[in-house]
């Protein structure tokens, strides 16, 4: 059961990826990319990572997905199809992915992981909060304070370049 | 070991997923689909992460902190590049990359 629900998430996550960019109208590869992300939250669901999963589902497929689908819908007519890129670009993207995958997927086949054998920590919230806001050992909370700095800052500089300037004579 | 699918298995589809992001970033020139190429490359690493941290230490939490951080960062990335498109959008009427050269040398 468990096998078989691996290949069909990593099914749907690779052959909906591969229309993501291949299809021609923008609003459907909006639409599969969507179906990528619940596919990569169901496999952190396969992992016994709840939270995660939930961060996923939330942020990924919550969050940007719609605001990938506000900004086409703003700057795009519905029915608009993409032109078919021409064929040297065509070629050199297809080549570069195909050298770089094999590379990869060798050099990955040819590793011996070590399995970790330390007993499983059970992964809860309460552990995860800890974890997050300590700063003993496996304490994150300066990559926290980091992130949380980094998001203030998205946001003040998102609304400030896309306000639009009320009278564009006076330069400030 | 988990479940009965090796390892090696989490890392192929994870890899291909990151390739096809990078292949669709170099064919594509429009800069939201672009910018969804990107989704994906960010995507495929953070499962990456995750099934590392599953595998090969389970008793710790590093990988899962890590993909906390990159979604963070992707949100972050993501709202700031659909303002600067729709900065652009506003001045040329349209988003292909190659009308946008008026930062060109």
């Amino acid at each position: 059961m468990n096998v078989f629900m691996f290949y069909m998430f990593s099914g749907i996550i690779l052959i909906c990826s591969l229309l993501t960019i291949t299809t021609r109208r923008i609003l459907r590869a909006a639409v599969y990319l969507l179906c990528v992300l619940l596919a990569t939250a169901g496999l952190y669901f396969m992992l016994n990572y709840q939270f995660m999963a939930a961060v996923q589902l939330t942020l990924y497929a919550g969050g940007i997905v719609v605001l990938i689908i506000f900004s086409i819908l703003l700057t795009h007519h519905i029915t608009h199809r993409f032109k078919h890129p021409n064929l040297a670009k065509l070629l050199m993207g297809i080549g570069a992915a195909a050298i770089g995958s094999g590379l990869v997927i060798a050099t990955i086949l040819s590793h011996p992981f070590q399995a970790g054998t330390a007993p499983e920590l059970k992964v809860n919230m309460t552990e995860i909060g800890n974890q997050l806001l300590s700063t003993g050992k496996n304490g994150y909370v300066l990559p926290f304070e980091l992130i949380s700095i980094l998001l203030l800052a998205a946001m003040i500089a998102a609304i400030v370049i896309a306000k639009k300037d009320k009278n564009k004579n006076s330069e400030i | 070991m988990i479940q009965g699918i090796p390892l090696e298995h989490f890392l192929i589809v994870s890899t291909i997923m990151f390739f096809i992001g990078v292949c669709g970033f170099i064919i594509r020139r429009n800069l939201i689909t672009m910018l969804m190429a990107i989704e994906l490359i960010l995507n495929s690493v953070n499962i990456n992460f995750v099934v590392f941290n599953r595998y090969l230490y389970p008793d710790q939490l590093q990988g899962q902190f890590f993909s906390l951080f990159i979604v963070g960062i992707a949100a972050a990335e993501a709202s700031v590049a659909i303002a600067l498109i729709i900065n652009i959008y506003r001045k040329m009427q349209n988003i292909e990359v190659e009308n946008v050269n008026e930062l060109k040398f």
